[in-house]
């Protein structure tokens, strides 16, 4: 990598730091502007509606003090790598979260490069097949799952395959109380897996066929394919070699879009299977008003967007030649 | 001699709804071993159709529906597929028009050429690499070592097209397609490209079918011509014998409608005051450049003075990216200039808001280069010329009123009015720019290589209109125009450009006879066919000098 190279990526983070100061400024004023109070909700929970004891909770989380002082407390410590304390765990927001984190990135990992794989070949075969019923299918296939609401065909999905066939499991990422080791727990967590990664992927499948497809027949189109064709190429070097790298610059684009929301992305689908992730943390944090939790959540869901930016930008130049990053 | 291939009655069949029923009906032609075959026509006359058909690149959609194509025995025209790609970019290879778009933009420039030794041959990744170098240094290709690992879009135009003549001529076959290959290049590299196409010619003995509509190349390179018009093959014969004596009345109509490379005598136009006054005028463009990164600058205007007079034609020439767009764009204020000073008579434009610049739009006006994407396709012919007036505060009513008149004035029938675009043809559009750009009254025509996207007889057309408007209404044309024999033809004066500064300026007669300036020298110099048709007067240059009279 060349020291503009180094310069650039320097540059960009310094950037996307300061995107994310803003970020957490504006988060931290929406989480205010929604209604609601931690200390009832906590208060509430323990059965507990003294006046008393509810400003002692304040006090104990800060919740007293002035919005100002409160956003100065929260961005002085984040700057500093400390998201705070949990109002309810009583934890280091940043250990809960990481807690979280390897479930979710399992999920939306496997969902990620289902949908990147599936969604790609289906894309080539209905560009090759233009015209033709395999291509008809496919485009149908792809604007239906395109179309439906994700929570829809999570539930759907549960019912049909667990409770219907009985064939996989609709919650979880393990048996409970199965006490599972070695093979058969990573058979049993990826028979877990099946249900909400599909669902979760479905979506982006669909646009990745739709994506591949019209950028394949559109790059097909292009002058440097007849160049191929006019070497003495079979038509499926010329498929292979020009015409899908070609086509597959836009779906890069794409693909980094979908990689920003590995963490942030998959609340529905983590809440309707109960699956133990950063999603469902937020959801629940959500309902409790923990706003250190929910800040933290959002904060490190921002900077995986603001991160994968980066690397999208940086593989585009590995991959397109045309593009420099020092520009 | 026996011919190496024989194109015998073929026909090529259109899909319907085509504007006719065959792209090409019963064309015949041979291609001796070692000749350059020229296939002449306007777009639309079907001269690309055989060369597809030969390559086997011919649309699914278009079949060849009679006639056969014969080369070493077989019938290229119902060659099944497999043995077709043996024949191609093997036996017979073909450049493209675009060099631009014609190389796969992700590949480095060894390993596109290098795979055609892959897929004919058996030669191992260090022979390839070996041939792929000497064949760079045979185009003459600057630091061949270098250019292996080049990406395309590092090089320039012509770079890149001598890249695909590396790629065609790999494997030394024994016929090279040229559709159209230098078209899209500026003049000077075009004569560079041409020079090097027949000199990898007569080294190899390969033979060449070159397809192109510019008579000039066809005198520069040619042994012998097919002309060809909507898809009838209407002559074929020597190039001396085609080009200085055509017997079809259409290939006389083309030859007589190439400008002649000799700028006639024009009268001096008499002393008066400039009614357009350009001083130091300067533009940059500067793109990329961040929080981080310094921009990258160009020049494209630097330091241009000029002046136009009424009844004068003055036209700025140049390469591409010479600058002489962006100035006509600064002078009516499409872009927005650096510094310098731009007079609209005695008033000064340059600094004006866009208020108080509204009346003086309509004194300069502009036609635009594409007439397919600068007329509104959702608007009919009328409101497009009305609506200027219209906006400078015309009633509605007169304003269409003087709509059918323009029309009428630029040679247009009065029910075009109420008819959209799409149903025009190219010259026609062109005559709505111009009937757009006079619904103002302007004093001042600028003309952005208003002819350059039009086949040369409708050119001819579409200048005497210019010129005879030019006349009649006392305008003073700005002409913007790449093409020499053009602006040989039309300007009283010339300005050459390059790189954003005026090299050269004078009166055309004197800049074309006695130039002065090194660059307008190649400039001149690198005109295809500049020796065919240097002394004599046509019909077309008759036109103008009476219209000049």
């Amino acid at each position: 990598m060349s020291i503009q190279t180094l310069m650039y990526i320097g540059g960009r983070l310094i950037k996307g730091a300061i995107v994310l100061l803003v970020i957490a400024v504006f988060n931290f004023f929406l989480i205010r502007a929604a209604p609601g109070d931690p200390a009832k909700v906590m208060a509430g929970e323990a059965g507990a509606t003294d006046e008393l004891f509810l400003q002692q909770l304040r006090e104990q989380f800060g919740l007293d003090q002035p919005l100002y002082y409160q956003l100065w407390v929260y961005i002085s410590n984040l700057v500093q790598f400390d998201m705070g304390i949990t109002y309810r765990q009583q934890m280091p927001v940043f250990d809960l979260i990481m807690d979280r984190m390897p479930a979710t990135l399992l999920l939306t990992g496997a969902a990620f490069l289902m949908s990147l794989l599936i969604g790609v070949l289906a894309g080539v075969v209905a560009a090759q097949k233009h015209k033709q019923w395999a291509d008809s299918f496919i485009t149908v296939a792809a604007l239906i799952f395109y179309a439906t609401p994700l929570f829809w065909l999570a539930m759907m999905a549960a019912l049909f395959f667990s409770v219907y066939l009985n064939w996989l499991p609709s919650f979880g990422m393990e048996t409970v109380g199965a006490n599972l080791t070695g093979f058969d727990r990573f058979v049993d967590i990826m028979t877990h897996l099946i249900l909400p990664a599909t669902t979760l992927g479905l979506f982006f499948t669909a646009v990745y066929a739709r994506m591949t497809r019209t950028s394949m027949i559109e790059t097909t189109r292009m002058d440097f394919v007849k160049t191929a064709i006019a070497k003495g190429m079979t038509p499926n070097r010329v498929t292979y070699r020009h015409v899908l790298r070609n086509a597959l610059l836009p779906v890069v684009t794409l693909a980094g879009l979908q990689a920003g929301q590995l963490i942030g992305g998959a609340v529905l689908t983590e809440t309707v299977f109960a699956w133990p992730g950063i999603g469902r943390l937020m959801f629940e944090a959500l309902f409790q008003r923990d706003y250190n939790l929910l800040l933290g959540v959002f904060f490190i869901s921002s900077a995986m967007v603001v991160l994968f930016n980066l690397i999208t930008d940086v593989i585009y130049c590995v991959v397109d030649p045309r593009i420099e990053l020092s520009k | 001699m026996k011919p190496l291939l024989k194109v015998e009655n073929l026909s090529i069949r259109l899909p319907k709804g085509a504007d006719r029923e065959f792209a090409i009906t019963n064309v015949n032609y041979e291609l001796m071993p070692g000749e350059i075959l020229c296939v002449v026509g306007e777009s639309g006359s079907g001269k690309s159709m055989t060369a597809n058909a030969i390559m086997g690149l011919l649309p699914k959609a278009i079949q060849v529906e009679t006639g056969a194509i014969t080369f070493d025995g077989y019938n290229l025209a119902s060659l099944e597929e497999h043995r077709a790609r043996k024949i191609r970019g093997n036996r017979i290879s073909m450049i493209f028009q675009e060099p631009m778009t014609a190389l796969n933009p992700l590949m480095r420039v060894a390993d596109q050429i290098g795979e055609v030794f892959l897929i004919h041959t058996e030669l191992s990744k260090k022979q390839r690499h070996e041939r792929t170098l000497s064949l760079l240094k045979d185009v003459g290709l600057p630091d061949p070592e270098k250019m292996m690992s080049a990406y395309p879009h590092q090089l320039s135009g012509g770079q890149r097209q001598r890249v695909m003549i590396a790629m065609a001529l790999a494997l030394e076959p024994s016929i090279l397609i040229a559709d159209e290959p230098t078209t899209a290049l500026d003049v000077t590299t075009q004569a560079q490209i041409l020079k090097l196409i027949k000199e990898l010619q007569e080294k190899h003995n390969t033979a060449v079918m070159f397809i192109t509509h510019d008579f000039g190349v066809v005198a520069e390179i040619a042994d012998r011509v097919v002309v060809m018009e909507k898809g009838q093959m209407v002559e074929l014969g020597e190039r001396e014998a085609v080009l200085n004596n055509p017997q079809h009345s259409y290939t006389k109509k083309l030859i007589s409608a190439v400008p002649p490379l000799v700028a006639p005598e024009r009268p001096l136009l008499a002393e008066s005051a400039p009614v357009l006054t350009v001083n130091q005028l300067c533009k940059t463009y500067s793109t990329g450049g961040g929080w981080f990164s310094k921009p990258r600058i160009v020049k494209a205007a630097d330091d241009v003075s000029f002046e136009l007079h009424r009844g004068e034609t003055l036209g700025l020439v140049g390469e591409s990216g010479s600058g002489k767009s962006t100035v006509s764009r600064c002078v009516v204020r499409l872009l927005e200039s650096d510094s310098g000073e731009i007079l609209l008579g005695d008033d000064p434009i340059q600094a004006l808001d866009a208020k108080a610049l509204a009346p003086f739009r309509k004194r300069i006006q502009m036609v635009f280069q594409d007439p397919f994407a600068s007329l509104n396709p959702r608007k009919t012919i009328g409101q497009i010329i009305a609506d200027g007036p219209i906006a400078q505060g015309m009633p509605v009513a007169q304003a269409m009123q003087k709509a059918a008149e323009l029309l009428a004035l630029v040679e247009l029938p009065a029910t075009a009015l109420d008819r959209y675009p799409h149903e025009f043809s190219g010259g026609q559009r062109q005559r709505v720019g111009i009937a757009r750009a006079l619904a103002h009254d302007p004093e001042i025509l600028v003309a952005d290589e208003a002819i350059s996207a039009l086949d040369v007889s409708v050119q001819a057309q579409i200048l005497d209109l210019i010129e005879q408007l030019k006349q009649r209404l006392n305008l003073a044309v700005l002409f913007v125009v790449h093409d020499l024999r053009v602006a040989a033809q039309v300007c009283d004066r010339v300005i050459v450009m390059q790189k954003g500064r005026i090299v050269e300026a004078g009166v055309t007669k004197q800049v074309f006879e006695q130039p002065r300036h090194d660059y307008t020298k190649s400039l001149i110099a690198s005109i295809p066919g500049a020796d065919w048709r240097s002394g004599k007067t046509t019909g077309h240059a008759k036109t103008l000098e009476k219209a000049y009279a």
